[in-house]
């Protein structure tokens, strides 16, 4: 059969298995997208091409597949790699696919050309420039295969003009061949061992899981796991919902937001298992003095991240399924929870610390009191059914999202974690929707993240895709403004938003959506009621929020872990 | 001590690549954006058509060598890593040299030395000599410390190359990580 590139091409996504993707055309990708009008797969037109990559990462996150966004050359090309940037900071699968000028024109500073398989190398796990069509389905297949196995991450086909306008005879490989690829799964049975020993062991272990918990289909694995030894849990932020909240043996989120317990935790113990995390300078604080009696045991699919930050006593290259699932035979087979060592010590020492370090916040229903942003988030959280999944920009907000939502299911938190990108929210709101249409979905933004890329919601309305977005609108770029506060002597340089410009209501309206505003605590959960009603449009809450709230606990930037600041107002200040 | 004289602080590593286009700038983008130094790098194809081989020379001061195999051994393209030890294994390099050598002065102290380092005379001008000389690193370090009084107009060195010594009893050859065989 003679095809095009460009129908190989969307041949080749149909083959994936590809139901959705989101993309904005142009000059170099005309000819793919004239056979997408006749594909299965649905396009969703987008407003501006970083919105397109949030969506896929969005979609990604919660449904495990790839991502996929299409986009055409130069100016294109150069907006989506933010989006690639961030998935492969938090190892996200996606496929994008770029147009290019034609072949011949490349290297000549033609029109909307630019180097993007150069300018995108350090941010993809592998990119490809196809520079003849027969090669399309192979590259395809190659780059779905290096997105979804491994440590996922993003990838990015840049096909010429000339490329998708070539014949070529249509072929689907049932394999494919990379010699230099080939990712490590299965633990080394005898580290495994020497792993459950370590644990039978540790008076003060506490299981450290990362986002690679989720990335592994292993939120089960970990919960038997913690279960089976009853050893606490720690959920980084980009593990929130890889184990239930409301689990007794939860800890929360550790790092420089971090509630008490999670942090001090660490920081006392004396066995880290360390589970698809990696030791990012936001949860360890100052390296020297993270963590300072603890073994570790490591267990990722990237070999590179063993020894990168902290050296572990007890490495282990492997996906973090089978990993857990052996380690637990390994235990069962030492004796299971008889094996496990008395820590009633422990965990009466950590039960003293959520009692005496909660979460703290106040909120005033007096005359002229301040809306609490962290009272809207609780109330949100209680209004909305459990598997919510819940989407956040990167501020204060976020932090406040994380600390005060109840994650009881993995795959319901979605946010930037690695790269802390901004605008996030929105898209990526959209993107989740997509995958999940049967799901609610709440974006938890910033106004000013809002601001970067409220436009997609324009895209919610005209492709009816229902997401709701509460903008906690404290007129400030409020993680900005609490470093100042704290750190420069509160002199704010240029984090002033305004709180009624823009007129977020009529914003909102104006892109189809439905604008509701909250200036009081009373007004919160009637408003949030009426946008859970709304299922044919989104909707935006305007909640105008206390400008001066800051985010606490918080262990400053380059300190020790054990310097962590509980809220002033809360005890004596300090620790 | 001769600035080009490589220190305890490197390593050499062998890396076999698929001969695919943008290999290169993605090892060095790779070495850049990670922080790792490159001090010498060669590039040639191997007799396997599909296959190029890089002899890469880390400064691991920068970086512990460990973190850079691993991250050389991300890349989709990177098919086999092989540390060589300098002990197990055989290095040389190649340097021409165009120095000052005038017909009445010291070209005949410069033909001899050459002689002494097996070297060769590729050029002759009326008061330069180009010569090449090939060795071990250290041996070429010499040869250009003892050029250098004569005058050199310019030099360039290829960067080293190295195999493993041939297997004698132990395997001598320490794959750091391998992806194939
Ligand atoms: C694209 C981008 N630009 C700048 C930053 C730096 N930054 C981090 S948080 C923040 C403030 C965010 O403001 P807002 O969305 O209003 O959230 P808030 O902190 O007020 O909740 C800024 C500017 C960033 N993370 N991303
Ligand atoms: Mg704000």
């Amino acid at each position: 059969m003679k095809l095009t590139g460009a129908q190989a091409l969307i041949k080749s996504l149909e083959m994936e298995g590809v139901e959705v993707m989101f993309g904005l055309p142009g000059g170099a990708i005309l000819p793919v997208y004239d056979p997408i009008i006749d594909s299965t797969i649905r396009h969703i037109l987008v407003r501006h091409e970083q919105g397109a990559g949030h969506m896929a990462e969005g979609y990604a996150h919660v449904t495990g597949r790839p991502g996929v966004a299409i986009v055409t050359s130069g100016p294109a090309a150069t907006n989506i790699v933010t989006p690639l940037c961030d998935a492969y900071m938090d190892s996200i699968p996606l496929v994008v696919i770029t147009g290019q000028v034609p072949s011949a024109a490349i290297g000549s500073d033609a029109f909307q050309e630019c180097d993007t398989t150069g300018i995108t190398m350090s941010v993809t796990k592998h990119n490809w420039l196809v520079m003849d069509a027969q090669d399309i389905p192979r590259i395809v297949r190659e780059a779905f295969h290096i997105a979804t196995t491994g440590r996922p991450g993003p990838v990015l086909i840049d096909v010429p003009k000339d490329v998708s306008m070539q014949m070529m005879d249509w072929y689907w490989p049932n394999s494919v061949d990379l010699p230099g690829y080939k990712p490590t799964t299965v633990g080394h049975p005898r580290m495994i061992k020497e792993a459950a020993r370590f644990i039978s062991e540790s008076r003060r272990p506490v299981i450290y899981a990362g986002g690679g918990i989720l990335k592994a289909r292993a939120a089960e694995a970990l919960r038997t796991l913690a279960e089976m030894t009853g050893i606490p849990v720690v959920t980084t932020l980009m593990a929130r919902g890889a184990f239930p909240d409301r689990h007794e043996l939860c800890l929360g989120m550790p790092g420089m937001h971090g509630n008490y317990t999670a942090v001090t935790a660490m920081q006392k113990s004396d066995l880290l298992i360390a589970l698809g995390s990696r030791f990012d300078d936001r949860v360890t604080g100052k390296v020297p003095s993270f963590a300072p009696e603890a073994k570790i045991i490591h267990v990722d699919i990237d070999p590179a991240e063993l020894g990168k930050v902290r050296r572990p006593d007890v490495p282990i290259v492997g996906d973090c399924r089978q990993v857990i699932q052996e380690l637990v035979k390994a235990i069962e087979a030492m004796g299971g929870a008889d094996s496990q060592p008395d820590r009633t010590e422990w965990m009466a020492q950590l039960r003293q610390w959520q009692k005496e370090f909660p979460l703290h916040y106040e909120q005033s229903f007096d005359e002229g009191g301040a809306l609490k942003p962290q009272y809207v988030i609780e109330q949100l959280r209680d209004a909305t059914p459990d598997d919510c999944i819940v989407v956040s920009g990167v501020g204060q907000h976020q932090m406040w999202t994380s600390q005060h939502w109840k994650f009881d299911y993995p795959y319901t938190w979605v946010n930037s974690g690695g790269l802390g990108t901004m605008g996030f929210a929105v898209p990526a709101a959209i993107g989740a929707k997509a995958g999940m249409p049967d799901r609610m979905v709440w974006a938890v933004d910033g106004d000013g993240c809002f601001q970067m890329t409220a436009q997609e919601l324009v895209t919610a309305a005209a492709e009816r895709i229902p997401v709701k977005i509460a903008i906690l609108n404290n007129a400030y770029l409020g993680m900005v403004r609490q470093w100042q506060e704290m750190f420069y002597e509160e002199r704010y340089s240029e984090v002033y938003l305004s709180p009624d410009l823009p007129d977020y209501v009529k914003w909102a309206e104006a892109m189809g959506c439905v604008g509701l505003r909250v200036e009081r605590p009373e007004e919160v959960l009637p408003a949030i009621e009426k946008a859970n009603s709304i299922d044919d449009r989104p909707v935006v809450i305007d909640f105008r929020t206390d400008s001066s709230e800051k985010v606490y606990p918080m262990v400053a930037a380059g300190h020790s872990n054990d310097d962590i600041i509980v809220d002033p107002a809360h005890g004596e200040g300090g620790r | 001590m001769s600035p080009s004289a490589a220190t305890p602080a490197h390593h050499t590593l062998s890396v076999l690549v698929e001969n695919k286009a943008g290999v290169l700038t993605r090892i060095a983008g790779l070495f850049a954006r990670r922080g790792f130094n490159i001090y010498s790098l060669a590039v040639a194809p191997t007799d396997d058509e599909r296959f190029s081989r890089i002899t890469i020379v880390v400064d691991v001061e920068s970086k512990p060598l460990e973190q850079i195999t691993k991250q050389l051994f991300k890349l989709i393209n990177v098919v086999k890593i092989n540390e060589l030890d300098p002990d197990e294994s055989v290095e040389r390099e190649l340097v021409l040299c165009s120095v000052r050598a005038g017909a009445g002065g010291t070209r005949g102290q410069v033909i001899e030395l050459v002689q002494v380092f097996e070297g060769k005379i590729v050029d002759v001008g009326p008061d330069q000599l180009t010569v090449m000389m090939a060795g071990t690193p250290a041996k070429v370090d010499d040869f250009e410390e003892l050029m250098r009084p004569y005058g050199i107009i310019e030099l360039q060195r290829t960067g080293r190359v190295a195999l493993p010594k041939l297997e004698r009893q132990a395997p001598r050859l320490r794959s750091v990580s391998g992806k194939v065989g």
